[in-house]
């Protein structure tokens, strides 16, 4: 009968009749000896949230990297719903293509922000470069764009030419989140975004991401180790143990009725 | 047959110092720099009898195009009598049996590092740059296997974003030479220590520029013809340094570049930087027929 | 349990067929039983009351519906303009679609987020709909008065409100939209006088205009004019299987 529970009959959706934003089907990707994902399909459509949740090593972190394509899987297929890439497996573009598709159509926030910033440049420099690589050359739109990328993240306007490495972690995060969307990604991806910051900023900052994604129903998926930051953020649940979805669903099925047993221990655990 | 048939008779040094084979390399990769302009091709860099940083690159770029007809003009600072340009010259007269001169139209070969002469120059003459450091990109990516990688992928977005960040703390691009310039819509170049008034002299000009770095083992070119755009803002033009209205106080010309020179009172007098420029105007200030070809620029101006 | 038949007339909305709900609780080794087999039909404009005990899983049938909880067999098909989807089995992203459009699910307790002023979080739902900001914002602060919360509320945060206050306005919020499905999940515990009336008054507009309805009231009469039907949940005792099990 427990076999039951964790054969809930999947199936196509029928009312949601927008094209997913981001499909990735069958993706498996080793390090040596070690699997870090198994045969893991993710899809997720125009303006949702997909929360990833596993423990270190769960492989969350690793399909993420290859949602950013830094990383490519040994099997496995990646589609982005983008004007003029809808026929194409992203993991088949060359580094140069690879490299304009991440600049203009994916945003990144990092735990760890000198992966996302450079450091020694300033926070409004940090965003303009985003812009830059997309080919704008006007300064004064520039200036504009960067002030208003950092203001949407709730960044404090008489600080916008400090360098990221004189600023707070949770002010780092902000830069990081301006420069994420500052061209309109089709996907924001979220990797541990809160992470090491402390309880109080990891609120504020989990506050603006929340808002940022209802005004401009960003599409995003969100990886973290924390439940709490998943369910303040997440539409839709996977979780990930040992490089394979375990179990996914509406958040707060996941959290109200979670039915995998690895499930239940992360969810009791909690609460 | 003897073996002394078979090889050349016993001489100090080759002609052009460099070894036959060591130009071969250098003529190889020169073509290949004026085949992809503002690309940096690398190349062997040979020992020649001066430090490594002085011009070494330049110096084996030039002896590599000499031959015994050959005129070379030999610049540093703007000046030809300085003890670095006398030296490179004589070197140049005496393993090549180059005529030496210090006139730019008479030139065949002028070999620089700050400044490009104010005359004009003319399809049969060549201008080598020398490069103490070729990667525009060093300033924004230590790591010189990436800078090669974003060169290949046309990455310069950081190099707006130095330019960007000036302009913010400043109010101004601040960058005075080496200023980043994209060759050929292409590749960006840093053109050498040439101050900005002199990168505008790249842009479609008659000559070919050769560039070369021997310490770094990079050389590059910009070929007639060859479209040379330094990076700029659309909203924030390019602007040369500020010395259209400066008047030479040797020659009392105006509109050239000057090198300033503070004077005991703390005000400064101006001095035209192209020496022998100078030269001609005063000999023709005095009543000698001097001729003086067309500059580049033209009472201050560049059009 | 044999089918309980919508009154003739009314359009079918939902029609439950064996539908169960059991826990299993794999670090207890236990399993929880909720419901078993229930079967019924709700019609459009309809109102069904649920009756029965503590812990005869009144509310884990709403939630179920609602698939906050996942059923263990059965189906609930769901009426919808598009055709009949399974409640039971339906993709989550159509479930969550039918959230945002039809199915509405009123309870008394509030996730209320931090920084989030009361008449836009009252305002959200016409918002997401497709309704201009100032017009979602006009009609917030209408069912913001009618269910009694002082107007210098409005612009606060409900986090910091009082639990009756909060209990407003997640009522507000949860009937501002005409849904197609109501589920209410005790919503009058605890109300004032206002506020119950506000929204009896506002549940009798509704089932009006044809919105369908099956609740669980701590006070049945309450509601007493709009009730149709009343199913009876009982607790299920079965045999915990966990006695069988190696420890």
């Amino acid at each position: 009968m427990a076999a039951l529970f964790n054969t809930v009959p999947r199936h196509e959706p029928r009312l949601m009749l927008a094209e997913p934003m981001l499909s990735m089907r069958g993706i498996s990707k080793s390090f040596g000896e070690v699997k870090a994902v198994i045969d893991v399909d993710v899809t997720v459509y125009p303006g949702e949230v997909l929360g990833i949740v596993g423990e270190s090593g769960s492989g969350k972190s690793t399909l993420l990297r290859m949602m950013n394509l830094e990383d490519t899987p040994e099997a496995g297929s990646y589609h982005l719903s983008l004007p003029d890439q809808e026929e194409r497996n992203l993991f088949t573009l060359d580094r140069f293509e690879r490299r304009m598709l991440r600049a203009r159509h994916i945003g990144i926030v990092y735990q760890n922000p000198h992966l996302g910033l450079l450091m020694g440049h300033t926070s409004s420099g940090n965003v303009a470069e985003r812009l830059l690589i997309a080919g704008n050359r006007n300064f004064a739109d520039l200036r504009s764009r960067a002030r208003e990328s950092l203001q949407a993240s709730e960044f404090p306007l008489e600080r916008i030419d400090a360098r990221p490495r004189e600023l707070s972690g949770g002010m780092q995060q902000r830069v990081q989140l301006a420069k994420a969307i500052a061209l309109e990604p089709a996907v924001l991806l979220l990797d541990e975004p809160t992470t090491g910051l402390d309880v109080s900023v990891q609120a504020l900052v989990l506050d603006t991401l929340k808002r940022l994604q209802q005004e401009r129903a960003i599409t995003m998926v969100l990886v973290s180790h924390d439940l709490g930051v998943i369910r303040t953020m997440a539409d839709r649940v996977m979780v990930m143990r040992r490089g394979r979805v375990v179990e996914q669903g509406l958040a707060d099925q996941i959290f109200q009725d979670p039915q995998h047993e690895y499930t239940q221990q992360l969810v009791h655990a909690k609460l | 047959m003897t073996l002394k048939d078979l090889t050349k008779p016993w001489a100090a040094f080759n002609y052009g110092f460099l070894d036959e084979s060591a130009k071969r390399e250098l003529r190889r990769k020169m073509l290949k720099a004026v085949a992809v302009p503002g690309y940096q091709v690398p190349y062997a860099s040979r020992e020649v009898p001066m430090a490594r940083g002085w011009g070494t690159g330049g110096l084996q770029a030039t002896l590599t195009l000499l031959k015994p007809t050959s005129v070379v003009k030999v610049i540093d600072q703007g000046a030809d009598d300085s003890v670095n340009a006398v030296s490179i010259r004589k070197f140049f007269a005496r393993v090549g049996g180059a005529v030496e001169t210090e006139d730019t139209q008479k030139a065949t070969i002028i070999q620089s590092r700050h400044r490009i002469p104010e005359e004009k120059l003319r399809e049969d003459q060549i201008l080598v740059l020398q490069v103490p450091d070729p990667e525009p990109l060093r300033a924004v990516q230590p790591d010189m296997s990436i800078a090669r990688e974003m060169h290949g992928d046309a990455d310069y977005g950081q190099l707006w974003l130095v330019l960007y960040e000036q302009l913010v703390k400043s109010g101004r691009i601040i960058q005075g030479s080496s200023y980043p310039s994209m060759v050929n819509g292409r590749y960006v170049i840093s053109p050498s220590p040439i101050p900005r008034w002199d990168v505008k002299k790249l842009h479609q000009a008659d000559h070919l520029t050769i560039l070369s770095a021997g310490r770094e083992k990079r050389i590059y070119a910009v070929p007639p013809y060859t479209n040379v755009e330094p990076l700029v803002f659309d909203d924030v033009p390019y602007r040369v340094e500020d010395h259209q209205d400066k008047t030479c106080y040797r020659s009392n010309v105006t509109g050239f570049f000057m090198n300033e020179l503070p004077q005991d009172d703390g005000s400064s007098r101006h001095e035209l930087s192209d020496s022998h420029f100078g030269v001609k105007q005063i000999r023709r200030n005095e009543g000698e027929a001097v001729e003086i070809a067309k500059t580049w620029y033209n009472n201050g101006r560049m059009d | 349990m044999d089918m309980q038949v919508s009154k003739s007339g009314a359009s079918p909305v939902l029609r439950v067929e064996g539908l169960s709900k059991q826990f299993e609780m794999h670090h207890l080794r236990r399993t929880l039983y909720a419901f078993e087999d229930l079967n019924f039909e709700l019609g459009e404009g309809e109102f069904i009351l649920l009756k029965g005990e503590n812990g005869a899983g009144k509310s884990t049938l709403l939630r179920t519906l609602y698939r906050s909880y996942r059923p263990r067999a059965g189906h609930a098909f769901y009426h919808t303009k598009e055709g009949v989807i399974d409640l039971a089995a339906a993709a989550d992203v159509d479930i969550a679609v039918l959230r945002r459009r039809e199915i509405g699910f009123v309870t008394q307790f509030l996730n209320a987020r931090p920084r989030v002023a009361a008449e836009e979080v009252v305002a959200e739902p016409l918002r997401l709909a497709g309704t201009p900001h100032a017009e979602a914002l006009v009609e917030a602060r209408r069912w913001l008065a009618a269910f009694g919360v002082k107007k210098q509320l409005w612009p606060a945060y409900p986090s910091t409100f009082s639990g009756g206050e909060q209990q407003k306005v997640n009522l507000a919020r949860a009937l501002i939209l005409p849904q197609r499905l109501l589920l209410l999940d005790e919503p009058t515990a605890s109300l004032d006088h206002t506020a119950r009336k506000a929204l009896v008054d506002r549940l009798t507009e509704l089932k009006a205009s044809g919105v369908a309805m099956i609740g669980v009231f701590h006070h049945p009469e309450d509601v007493a004019g709009l009730i149709d039907r009343e199913i009876h949940l009982k607790a299920i005792k079965i045999e915990d299987e966990a006695d069988n099990v190696v420890q």
